[in-house]
């Protein structure tokens, strides 16, 4: 159904979704599977849940789940359309905010704006960890791995990203398949994110 | 105060290195660490807030943020190169991952190696919510902002919106004084 016609469809589903997506992406799942799957027909129920699964493993931010229905709609032009439907109309609003935001800086009530900004954005940041930890249904290990790699921070912080983040997935990996040995975990973290 | 002549090339590769490495999502954790410790592009307190604005604007936390660093660091291009250093490497990997996804569904020990990345940028994010801690300086009140955030908004899972609408004018607040002194 690689359908050219379908590239405004694309657009007006999207563009609302990108505006609503108030608290970062997951808060517009649930949306777009009953816009995707039961109002426009684009993808099946299995294949909604395959994506999902596919935007997690990927890299990147877990909305580039959009890129793939536009891929099924209309190809390359519709993962781009898609993409940019959900990405552009947030990017421009925050944009426009930072313009106005750095404008004003220096100012005694935009320093303490400031000072009072930061460490909502630093709650909020801690909040979404436990999202995170939801979504990917950490258990003991997670937290474990989690832990560890924040106390090796705090000693080491120079110690490389990519260091990190290579080492949590040899540990992930190296339990998976020495102690467990156990189906992949990406189902069980569709669920614990539709429950 | 004329920004620091810094490339939009470096812009875009910074951006273009945590996004092909986001796996999970929480990565702002090291654009925090690259940004304001290690290159020192951007203050403390002027990322943090823009952090929080990051956050209670629509859209992708992580697309929002490197907007708004893209932009303080070089207005409108620098944000444009940030957004497209962000998301050129995931667009092709998710489209890449799908022609494969049947083969690669099959071996477990690559999802658990995805989770594994997850857990381990967590620590990311809990480096930048103890240095932010300790440079409020047993500013008590800062603490229990992050504090009240945190549990609101991750445990109990109240709207987000409301939360800040509610918290921010408090934080503000507390923060008057300093921000009369700094701005001197």
């Amino acid at each position: 159904m690689q359908d050219k016609d379908a590239i405004w469809p694309l657009i007006a589903v999207f563009v609302p979704f990108s505006l609503a997506s108030v608290g970062g992406g997951t808060s517009i799942f649930a949306g777009i599977q009953h816009q995707a799957v039961d109002v426009q027909h684009w993808v099946t129920s299995e294949q909604f849940v395959e994506m999902f699964a596919i935007s997690r493993a990927a890299p990147g931010p877990g909305s580039m789940l959009v890129t793939l229905i536009g891929w099924k709609v209309a190809g390359w032009i519709g993962a781009l359309t898609a993409t940019l439907a959900l990405f552009l109309p947030s990017s421009l609003l925050i944009f426009g905010i930072a313009r106005v935001w750095s404008r004003f800086r220096g100012r005694a009530w935009h320093t303490a704006l400031e000072y009072g900004l930061a460490p909502i954005g630093v709650g909020l940041t801690l909040a979404g960890v436990l999202a995170i930890a939801r979504i990917a249904g950490f258990g003991p290990l997670g937290w474990a791995v989690a832990g560890g790699s924040a106390v090796l921070l705090g000693f080491r912080p120079k110690t490389h990203p990519l260091l990190l983040l290579a080492g949590g997935a040899l540990i992930f990996a190296l339990w998976q398949t020495i102690v467990i040995g156990a189906p992949p975990t990406q189902m069980t973290a569709l669920w614990s994110f539709h429950g | 105060m004329s920004p620091p002549p810094i490339s939009l090339l470096a812009i875009y590769g910074l951006f273009f290195r945590i996004g092909a490495f986001s796996f999970g999502g929480g990565l702002t954790g090291w654009v925090y660490r690259e940004v304001v410790v290690a290159r020192q592009w951007m203050e403390e307190e002027d990322f943090l807030s823009g952090l929080a604005l990051s956050q209670i604007t629509p859209g992708a936390n992580i697309a929002n943020i490197c907007i708004f660093v893209g932009n303080r660091l070089r207005g409108a291009s620098g944000a444009v190169s940030a957004l497209l250093g962000l998301l050129s490497a995931p667009f092709f990997a998710v489209i890449g991952l799908l022609s494969i996804y049947e083969t690669i569904q099959s071996i477990g020990w690559i999802n658990a190696a995805l989770d594994g990345t997850a857990a381990a940028a967590v620590g990311l994010l809990v480096l930048m919510a103890w240095r932010s801690g300790r440079r409020a300086g047993g500013k008590l009140s800062s603490a229990a902002i992050i504090f009240a955030t945190f549990i609101a908004v991750g445990v109990l899972r109240w709207p987000l919106v409301w939360v800040v609408l509610g918290l921010a004018p408090i934080s503000v607040a507390l923060a008057w004084p300093r921000g009369d002194k700094n701005a001197g």
